[in-house]
């Protein structure tokens, strides 16, 4: 009895603590890693912030001493002279993407095509590596392969074909005896950015729902009759969107680029001319620009003009793909 | 044969010819820089830095430029991962499913993947003059640690996204907070996809050449300090290319030999730490 009133009143005077089930300091540690988390996150768009202001700010001597038309129509580039026309590279980038694209378009279609609607599963476990190694082979390599492989067979199998057969059309016409061309450029950045596109493609095209495959198939639609019509309709978007993204890539891409592409700073008229696409034009000169006035400020402009297509290019196509697939691409 | 038919047949040929060309060219690819580098690879090649006239095609090695990339990339990536996990981490376990920064973040680490690395090399530059900055290890390591971040977060990004929410709920049930349900149970099952992340950013950052141009230099010593200029692989076959001799052009297809085995070894030894790393998963 006494033992008992004892018991209670000690209890009384100290009650029994419940143990916090989350400590105060583990609770602060989470608090202030959550910030310090979430400060993390500003750093990818305050890094797109970043260098569109830091690329305008050094392009903005030239785009004050220079109507901004006259920059990007001009025809002569002699920073000497200080006559700065972008007019070549721009186009010189404009062609070499084309040219890429056209010759990747068509193979990396089909090959997505053919990987997610006829291929059995264990050629995909086997192609998807070789995709990331071949997406992974670093740009100098591509290069070396152009320089190697790409233009003398340009120049010794393809010019003396296209040239002599279709030479007639200005845009195939035999202008320049080299290899080093913009097909040389484009074949090799078709290769390049084909990995790209054939694992958007595959995505887009495998999101594609089977009902609307198989209610194709039970009318008696052969498997191409299925693709043409049911599938290929319904991925339309998202595939534009993979083309853009390989676009994007294909023209910021520079050392492989550069090293075939014959850098002539004039305007191309057939995929036989040597060109000078904006990236190669930064590459080739960075060594000298500091030491002759708007030099730097034009270089850096070029590289401000990337920057630029290539984020309108980017987010325009992720957002697609978002919606398309329901989920971003990788 | 009815038309449609004859159209499948044409259209399967199609098909298998252009999977064909994409695998023959992956195969030509590897196949020129081998038949090409071997020759020229020697021990010297990979033990010497470049001796006197070494451009002229006397002797001397790429020694410094496999170091200087090692220490390039590696410090790239080590400081991407130090940014990119925490980011990583946020966007997986402290985001709501529908949360519109998120979005945001995903969509400027796409768009930041996209640009091209000679942007970056550029915009690199530009804050090194503003600071003073000759090229330098250093700022080659932080351009390439940007350049790597957008690359090493999506990746993590991807994987963090496959593990069920119920093992998060779990934890979260048993009362981790948030960070140790990240810290503990977020990074120990998705190691393996961490892991191919972190080599899939390096190997990137080994082979990349316009970012380094600008922000690193080059050099024929090996840096023995942070503040000095660094060589680096893909700038030594772009330059013993370009010279007009063709014993530096030799050693530059043994260079390209070089780093294509390096990336390739780094994708592969990716998927085998990846499968070893599997083990801490819940299955």
């Amino acid at each position: 009895m006494w033992a008992r009133r004892e018991a209670a009143r000690q209890l009384a005077a100290d009650p029994p603590q419940a143990t916090p089930v989350l400590s105060r300091s583990r609770r602060a540690r989470d608090r202030w890693a959550g910030r310090l988390f979430l400060g993390a996150t500003v750093l990818p768009l305050a890094l797109l912030v970043a260098m569109s202001i830091a690329l305008l700010a050094r392009t903005w001597p030239i785009l004050q001493a220079r109507p901004i038309w006259h920059l990007l129509t001009g025809q002569t580039w002699r920073p000497l002279q200080g006559e700065f026309g972008f007019r070549p590279f721009i186009i010189g980038t404009a062609w070499v993407t084309a040219v890429a694209m056209a010759v990747a378009i068509p193979p990396c279609l089909l090959s997505a095509v053919y990987l997610v609607e006829y291929a059995r599963p264990i050629t995909r476990a086997v192609v998807k590596p070789l995709l990331d190694l071949l997406a992974g082979i670093p740009s100098v390599v591509y290069g070396v392969w152009g320089v190697v492989v790409v233009v003398p067979w340009v120049k010794n199998a393809l010019l003396p074909t296209i040239g002599a057969w279709l030479g007639f059309i200005p845009l195939f016409a035999p202008t320049n005896p080299s290899g080093f061309s913009v097909l040389a450029g484009g074949i090799v950045l078709a290769v390049m950015v084909a990995p790209f596109i054939i694992a958007v493609s595959y995505e887009v095209l495998d999101s594609v729902p089977n009902g609307l495959r198989e209610a194709s198939l039970a009318v008696g639609a052969t498997r191409w009759q299925t693709v043409q019509h049911a599938v290929l309709p319904q991925s339309a978007p998202g595939i534009v969107a993979g083309i853009v993204l390989g676009a994007s890539r294909a023209l910021g891409e520079t050392m492989a680029v550069l090293m075939v592409v014959g850098n002539v700073a004039r305007t191309p008229t057939s995929i036989f001319d040597p060109a000078y696409p904006l990236t190669a034009l930064i590459a080739n000169n960075y060594g000298e620009m500091l030491s002759i006035p708007l030099y730097d400020s034009a270089l850096l402009g070029a590289a401000l003009m990337l920057l630029g297509i290539v984020v309108l290019f980017n987010s325009a196509s992720t957002l697609v793909l978002h919606r398309v697939t329901g989920r971003w691409a990788a | 044969m009815k038309k449609r038919h004859v159209e499948e047949a044409v259209a399967r040929i199609l098909m298998l010819l252009s999977f064909g060309l994409l695998a023959g060219s992956l195969g030509l690819i590897l196949l020129t820089v081998v038949v090409k580098g071997a020759p020229a690879l020697t021990l010297a090649m990979l033990t010497q830095v470049p001796q006197g006239g070494y451009y002229l095609g006397k002797g001397g090695g790429i020694l410094n430029a496999i170091v200087g990339s090692l220490y390039l990339a590696g410090g790239g990536t080590a400081v991407a991962l130090l940014l990119s996990l925490p980011i990583a981490l946020y966007l997986g376990s402290y985001t709501r499913r529908r949360s519109r920064w998120a979005l945001v973040v995903r969509l400027a680490l796409d768009v930041l993947w996209g640009i091209p690395s000679i942007v970056y090399g550029a915009f690199g530059f530009t804050i090194m003059i503003a600071l003073g900055m000759r090229a330098s290890l250093l700022g080659g390591i932080l351009v390439l640690a940007l350049l790597e971040l957008p690359i090493m977060v999506r990746a993590m990004d991807e994987v963090i996204r496959m593990v069920p929410a119920a093992l998060g709920q779990a934890a979260l049930a048993l009362g981790a907070t948030r960070l140790e349900n990240a810290l503990h149970i977020v990074t120990r099952q998705t190691l393996p996809g961490l892991a191919t992340a972190v080599l899939l950013a390096f190997g990137r950052g080994i082979g990349d050449a316009a970012s380094v141009l600008f922000t690193a230099g080059y050099t024929d010593r090996i840096p023995t300090s942070l503040l000095q200029p660094a060589a680096s692989l893909p700038l030594a076959v772009f330059f013993q290319l370009g010279t007009p001799f063709p014993e530096v052009q030799q050693r530059g297809y043994a260079a390209a030999l070089v780093l294509t085995v390096l990336v390739l070894a780094v994708s592969l030894g990716s998927r085998w730490l990846a499968a070893r790393l599997g083990r801490y998963a819940v299955k």
